[in-house]
């Protein structure tokens, strides 16, 4: 019974793992032929951030106010005191609080 | 060789802005760049805050794969090859059984949709990488995930960023396949992450990455164009072009606005 099961299972996980090792190196391949003008660096430059807030805002809204209440911990306690780690784990625990007490 | 491509022999360095071509740009020692082994060490150190995060994640992943009927060795396999949580996540809910090919090219389409910001990721690895032959950039970036490449651009100004950078990713993944093991066999482990707030791991670690490249409010006029495209196309067009689309347009205020610099 593994031969028709397995093939089509081996293909999917195989075609994602093609897609997604194209994009890990489709960025880094496209920019070693795009001239550095001043510009692209500061588009480069630009990129990390614009990342992080494309990713997060519209997951956090969507979330609402345990969300919000977890970022207001991370960036407070990162302020305060300096510890990633720390302010992860509030963040995430201030979350999963909130959602317990039914908000 | 123009002045302004970037050869893969040449080492980059970051001054103060922008990013700056070793050998064209100035009187910077050309060292060839070399990955150390203390630099692996520090990446994986680095990279500790999501570890726990990304555990948990992994064995929501091998609980939602039983379900789906995968056998574990699938499961694993899938874990160990595309290495990218919340597409592996996203393809178990439009997973069928059985997989007919248009069920397998659908998969394949949403699992690239979802990772579509890793072609950003990687372009913005470029000058960290740069320096080294393409035998090991390559490879090397078959460990790109969120929280390695938040790492190095962090400590992107560092000799030591391309070390992070691998030994970070490096990290994730020997915590990442393993983990996807116990979710599996113990079914009902983790059944909704979200009761533990765990689809906020990685939202925090983003912030948390963020808040010391604060750089005052000017520099920060893309990541508010970003958030506010973002929010746009996810309300107008939904799926997940929400974050390609926003960081793009962040990326080109970016460059476009900031002509002075």
């Amino acid at each position: 019974m593994s031969g028709p099961e397995v093939y089509p299972v081996l293909l999917a996980i195989l075609g994602m793992t093609a897609v997604t090792y194209l994009m890990r190196v489709g960025g880094f391949w496209l920019m070693g032929r795009v001239p550095l003008t001043p510009r692209i660096r500061r588009m480069l430059d630009a990129l990390p951030g614009a990342v992080v807030c494309a990713t997060i805002v519209p997951l956090v809204i969507k979330n609402g106010l345990p969300a919000g209440l977890g970022l207001i911990a991370v960036v407070a306690i990162l302020a305060l005191r300096g510890h990633e780690f720390l302010a992860v784990f509030a963040g995430v625990g201030l979350v999963a609080l909130a959602r317990a007490g039914g908000f | 060789m123009t002045a302004g491509s970037m050869p893969d022999g040449g080492v980059l360095v970051r001054r103060r802005r922008g990013w700056h071509a070793g050998p064209m740009s100035a009187h910077e020692p050309t060292k060839p760049p070399r990955l150390r082994w203390d630099d692996l060490i520090e990446g994986a150190r680095l990279s500790w805050p999501m570890i726990p995060g990304t555990v948990v994640f992994a064995a929501a992943f091998g609980t939602v794969a039983a379900q789906k009927g995968l056998t574990l060795w699938e499961a694993t396999l899938m874990s160990a090859l595309v290495f990218a949580g919340a597409s592996q996540l996203v393809a178990m809910e439009v997973w069928s059984n059985p997989l007919t090919l248009g069920a397998i090219a659908t998969i394949t389409l949403v699992t690239a949709t979802v990772n579509m910001r890793l072609v950003l990721m990687s372009a913005s690895l470029r000058p960290v990488l740069a320096g080294f032959p393409a035998w090991q950039a390559y490879p090397a970036l078959l460990f790109t995930v969120d929280a390695n490449w938040l790492i190095t651009m962090r400590y992107r100004d560092r000799p030591s960023a391309a070390g992070i950078f691998l030994g970070g990713g490096l990290a994730m993944w020997i915590v990442w396949v393993p983990a996807t093991i116990p979710g599996y066999l113990l079914g009902a482990l983790v059944t909704d992450p979200r009761v533990f707030g765990l689809d906020f791991v990685l939202p925090a670690f983003f912030v948390a990455m963020l808040v010391p490249q604060w750089r005052g409010f000017r520099r920060a006029i893309p990541w508010a164009v970003a958030a506010v495209v973002a929010l746009l196309v996810e309300r107008l067009v939904g799926g997940w072009w929400f974050i390609i689309a926003g960081a793009l347009a962040g990326s080109f205020v970016g460059g476009f606005a900031d002509e002075r610099a």
